[in-house]
Parts: structure tokens; C-alpha cells; sequence
């Protein structure tokens, strides 16, 4: 109680950079540019329902795909020597050192009709084999959706490899006495105990991509915009309008609460890895 | 705790290293500018001569300049947005008026660039690079001659498109082809525009703006709509690309050297620009920026094939069948963010 004062620092910051900002996209989303009382930006959004369904679609894919790679590295990982595990966390840190942006645009690279996945399999004779000029990957949900696991993977391997390595080894070893065979250890032991960092993995992969602005304009070719594209559009794009922008982050947040809420419920009982 | 306490004071102290080091007497000045669109070497010889640090930062569209300006807290002192938008920005009072005393380089513009009708007094702005929009094209893949903007519309090239990022520029390159005025502020015609960029949406490659250069230099897209001094630097590095000035019409336009409301370095800022003004500098942005200067001085110190550039200098023939694009009315201006918006969603 004494050290109460040391949390100050962090309340101001809360208040100042959290809070406030909430409280204006709130003011935003309701008024007009004259600053009157207005529900028209909210009931306006029905025209943008695509672009909603759409974020969703790909964000859930994303989030599925980052899963399905992310779990089964973290698990395998947490059970190499010690070095292994240190050099490997090293070298998943490593891209996102370098800018956003930057890494990105050199998917941009990569994935052009002209790139060097086309260039290669031009060189290898696989092209010519097709009958076609390239396939095309840039500017397809695919190449968005590998824009999202590319850059977020690392979100959903850290908290799901940091509760595994904490697991208590004598559980799963009592496991295995009372008769358990490998595959009954991993689905009825270590799998629900891990839950907790599959949950977090899920919200901090989720979330980004869902929020996502960039990559969808570089990997996409800007023409169908995804729900963060939108937003900036509204604020820093070719479309001034933050009453809008304000509206739409405002109905995203309640979707991303919501989409958090059921699954915190999912995995109630479990601990609370997942904060809200 | 000593410790803890010492490493707040060097995180502090620390924080505070960047003002130190290199003196500049004089203050700063905060320039916002397009990508792509000066010469940034000159900077050292501008700190040099007047003791005034220069802080430069890039925008992509003027669309995005306006958005940044009109939420505030930016601190630019010079700005060089394009002739409508000037006059947006002076409809909104978010210019300052030019104290044209501490700018005598002005009397280098030639005159025939000053009082346009986006600054009918000259007050605000001063004129740093002009222009033409046109369509980019590689030879090698487009064996047609392209002559107009229903090139950006022939299904024959889908996916080999770009089109302009931003919503003015895509519209207009629309309206030229209905043979309707850019400034039009009738919504039947823009709305005709409008569904001309929904069908045109289809086969295009993508929205893009200074990310042409890579996509057309390299081949990976044929055709795409941009500005005469970009397309110029591209056809450097890609001698295989064409630059036309469709036939229909095109848009010229001025870009120009203004100071926002509020600037913190006014003097700075007027220093700046006269300094830009001057002829060297704007011959050595020329180099970098193939954009034909407005200085009367600088145009006669060209040597030859740079004056009959036809990309760079267009004949008045052609000049005459371009329109500058003036500010619509506030309605219109939310119209049109609202297409674009719906274009792209």
C-alpha cells in the first residue's frame, strides 16, 4: 500500500493515452462536422457491411493459419535444448526488428507477377510446363492473409511457448504412469493446461489483423480495402472524414470485444490469460 | 534506488542528445513536401548559408497533406500543395499570407505561373514546380500507340492498370473521357464518373501512387495514369516506357510553396522559400524532380533539349486543351470523398 504512488505514472498514462482517446472517437462517431448529436455515421455503416464481413474473413483465417504453424513449432520447440530454444527465439524476433513496412514491401517483391517466386518457377521451367505467363499471386486475399500470419506468427508462438515451457513436468509424467499413451497426454493434458497461451496467441494475432492497414494496400493492391485501410482513409487518406472513422473503429472495437467475450467464455475456468 | 534513480537522469539526459551537436542559430524550419518532389542535398547549403535547421518530411497525395493539416497538432511551416487544394486550404483559412518583402526571388517566377485562380492576389503561395498528367505506358507490352484515357479503360490490359491513389486525379481521368469539366460540381456527372471507376475497378492491377515507380519500371504493370516529372524519372530507368498527354484533355497543375496557419517559424519559413527560388536551387530540384520550374531565370539557363522537352515543357497547343483544377464547393468535396470511399470498399 505504501508504494501506491508508484502506479501514478501509469494511471496518467492510461488516462491521458488510453482513456481520452476513447471518450473522443466516442464524441466523433456521434456527431456531425457541425458538432451536432447524429446517429447517422453508425446506421451509415450498413454500407460498408463487405468490408466488415470481409476483415473478419481474413483476420479468422489468418488467426486459424498462424495457429495450426504457430502451436506445433511452439510445442516442438519447447522440448529442444536449451541453446536451440534461445537461438530460435533470437531468430523469430529477428525480422521484426527490421520496419513493418519494409518487410511488407519486399513481399511485394516476392509475390509480383514479375517477382521471384515467378522468376524462379519461369527459370525451373514450370511456367512454360502451365502454358501460363505467371500465376498470379499479388493483390489475392491470399497474398493478404500471408501478409497477416507473416508478420503476426511471432505473436501467437511467444505466449503459447512461454506457458508450455512452464508446464509442470511431474503432470504429465503422472499422466503417463496411470497409463495415458502419448496421444491422451497431449489432447487431455498438455493441450488444455496450454490454453491460456493459445488464447492469448489467438487475441494478440486476432486483433492486429483484424485492425490491419498496409498490408492489404501493398498485398492487395488497394482496391478492396480492409477495415484499418478504411479507417485511415478517413483520417490521414484521401477521404477526410473522422465522424466516419470514428464510427467505424468504434463498431470494430465493439466486434473485437464481443469476438473476445466468446472466447474468453470458451475458456472459462481456465486462468485469465486473456485481458481484456 | 540510487541506481533506478541515476538511470532515469541518463535516460533524460540522453533524450535531451539530439539538441545538442551541430548549432543552427537561427531556429528550424518544419517542410512538408510530396515524395520524391526536391532535392534534398540542397538542405546543407540552405543550413549553411542561413543558420536555420531544415526538418523535412513527405506526403503522398494532397488529400493526406489536408487530412494531417486539418486535425492539427502538426507543426509545418512550409507546405507545397497543388493549385486546388491551395484554394481549399484559403477557403478554410488555414494559409498565412506571404510577407512578400522577405521574398524577393518572386520576381524570378515568371508571371504567367503567378495570380492563377487558386490565389487570384498572390498572397499565399508561391509557385515551385508545374505540370501534366498523362498515362505511362511500356512500348514492349503495348504495342498499340495510346492515345487517350480510354486506355485506362481497355479491358484488353486488365491487370496491367494503375490508377491514381487519390480521388481528384481518378475521377478526372473519368470525366475527360465523358467529355465532361473536371470542376464540374453537377452529381449526375460525377456520379457518371463514378460508375465508369466502378467498371474500370475490375481490370485494374491497383490504386497506387509513388509505388509506380517499382511497379512500372519493372515491368510488372503496362499501363498506369501519373505526373509528367515522375514519369520522366521512370522512363530513365526504363527506356522501354512512353509518356502521352491524352488527347481529350489533361489536367495541369501548379504546385506551389505556401505557409500554414499558425506556423511557428514564419521568418524561417519565408526564408525557405525564397531560397527555393533562387536559380541553382531550382535547377538542381529539376535534376532530381523532372518537374518544369516556373522561374523565368532558371527555364533560360536550360539547355536546349530540356526547354523542347516535350513532356517537361508541353507546346501551348497542347497546354491549351489541359484544365487546371479549382476547389469545389465543401458539399462536392464530401461528395467526392464519399464515391472514393465507396469505390474502394
Amino acid at each position: 500500500m505504501r508504494k501506491k504512488f508508484l502506479s501514478i505514472p501509469y494511471v496518467v498514462w492510461m488516462a491521458l493515452f488510453v482513456v481520452t482517446p476513447l471518450v473522443l472517437i466516442v464524441i466523433y462517431a456521434f456527431t456531425a462536422s457541425d458538432g451536432s448529436f447524429t446517429v447517422d455515421n453508425i446506421s451509415g455503416l450498413g454500407t460498408y457491411a463487405n468490408v466488415f464481413g470481409r476483415s473478419l474473413w481474413l483476420a479468422f483465417i489468418a488467426t486459424v493459419i498462424s495457429l495450426i504453424i504457430g502451436y506445433p513449432f511452439a510445442y516442438i520447440l519447447s522440448k529442444e535444448s536449451a541453446a536451440m530454444q534461445r537461438i530460435t527465439m533470437m531468430l523469430i524476433m529477428l525480422p521484426m526488428w527490421i520496419n513493418f513496412i519494409l518487410r511488407t514491401y519486399s513481399w511485394m517483391s516476392i509475390l509480383e507477377n514479375t517477382g521471384l517466386i515467378n522468376q524462379l518457377l519461369g527459370k525451373l521451367g514450370i511456367l512454360a510446363a502451365l502454358g501460363v505467363d505467371y500465376i498470379p499471386l499479388i493483390n489475392t486475399d491470399g497474398a493478404v492473409v500471408l501478409g497477416m500470419v507473416y508478420n503476426y506468427l511471432p505473436f501467437m508462438i511467444m505466449p503459447i511457448y512461454s506457458v508450455i515451457i512452464k508446464l509442470d513436468r511431474s503432470v504429465i509424467e503422472a499422466a503417463q504412469d496411470l497409463g495415458a499413451n502419448s496421444f491422451n497426454v497431449f489432447f487431455r493434458v498438455i493441450f488444455p493446461l496450454s490454453l491460456p497461451g493459445v488464447l492469448s496467441g489467438i487475441t494478440m494475432v486476432f486483433v492486429p489483423s483484424i485492425s490491419t492497414f498496409a498490408i492489404s494496400k501493398l498485398l492487395g493492391g488497394g482496391k478492396d480495402l480492409l477495415l484499418g485501410d478504411l479507417i485511415e482513409m478517413q483520417f490521414l487518406g484521401g477521404a477526410y472524414n473522422p465522424h466516419l472513422g470514428s464510427a467505424l473503429s468504434l463498431v470494430m472495437m465493439v466486434i473485437v470485444m464481443i469476438c473476445m467475450y466468446l472466447m474468453n467464455r470458451f475458456g472459462e475456468g481456465e486462468e485469465q490469460a486473456v485481458l481484456l | 534506488m540510487k541506481k533506478i534513480a541515476l538511470l532515469v537522469v541518463a535516460v533524460m539526459l540522453f533524450s535531451l542528445l539530439p539538441a545538442c551537436g551541430k548549432s543552427y542559430p537561427n531556429g528550424e524550419v518544419n517542410v512538408y513536401n510530396w515524395g520524391e518532389n526536391i532535392d534534398t542535398g540542397i538542405f546543407d547549403d540552405f543550413e549553411k548559408k542561413t543558420g536555420i535547421k531544415v526538418n523535412y518530411k513527405t506526403y503522398q497525395s494532397n488529400e493526406q497533406l489536408y487530412s494531417v493539416l486539418k486535425q492539427g497538432g502538426s507543426s509545418y511551416d512550409v507546405i507545397i500543395p497543388s493549385d486546388y487544394m491551395i484554394s481549399r486550404l484559403i477557403d478554410e483559412g488555414m494559409l498565412e499570407k506571404i510577407n512578400f518583402d522577405n521574398v524577393p526571388n518572386i520576381a524570378n517566377i515568371d508571371s504567367r505561373y503567378l495570380n492563377q485562380a487558386f490565389d487570384p492576389q498572390n498572397e499565399y503561395s508561391v509557385p515551385y514546380t508545374w505540370g501534366v498528367t498523362g498515362i505511362i505506358y511500356n512500348s514492349k507490352t503495348i504495342t498499340d500507340e495510346i492515345t487517350d484515357w480510354t486506355a485506362m479503360y481497355d479491358p484488353s490490359y486488365s491487370g496491367q492498370i494503375l490508377q491514381f491513389d487519390n480521388s481528384r486525379d481518378a475521377f478526372a481521368s473519368a470525366l475527360f473521357i465523358l467529355g465532361y469539366d473536371v470542376n464540374t460540381t453537377d452529381k449526375s456527372q460525377i456520379d457518371e464518373a463514378y460508375q465508369l471507376l466502378k467498371q474500370q475497378k475490375g481490370i485494374l492491377q491497383g490504386y497506387y501512387m509513388d509505388e509506380m515507380y517499382d511497379k512500372l519500371e519493372g515491368g510488372e504493370a503496362a499501363i498506369g495514369a501519373y505526373y509528367a516529372g515522375d514519369a520522366l524519372l521512370m522512363m530513365e530507368n526504363n527506356p522501354d516506357l512512353r509518356f502521352v498527354i491524352p488527347e481529350s484533355g489533361s489536367n495541369m497543375f501548379i504546385d506551389a510553396m505556401c505557409i500554414p496557419k499558425g506556423a511557428k517559424n514564419k521568418d524561417n519559413a519565408e526564408a525557405f522559400i525564397n531560397y527555393m527560388c533562387e536559380t541553382e536551387v531550382c535547377l538542381a530540384n529539376m535534376d532530381v524532380t523532372c518537374y518544369a520550374t516556373p522561374s523565368k531565370l532558371a527555364y533560360e539557363a536550360l539547355p536546349d533539349d530540356v526547354k523542347n522537352n516535350p513532356i517537361m515543357f508541353p507546346s501551348d497547343e497542347v497546354l491549351d486543351k489541359c484544365q487546371i483544377y479549382i476547389n469545389l464547393p465543401t458539399e462536392i468535396n464530401d461528395y467526392y470523398a464519399k464515391l472514393w470511399t465507396d469505390l474502394k470498399s
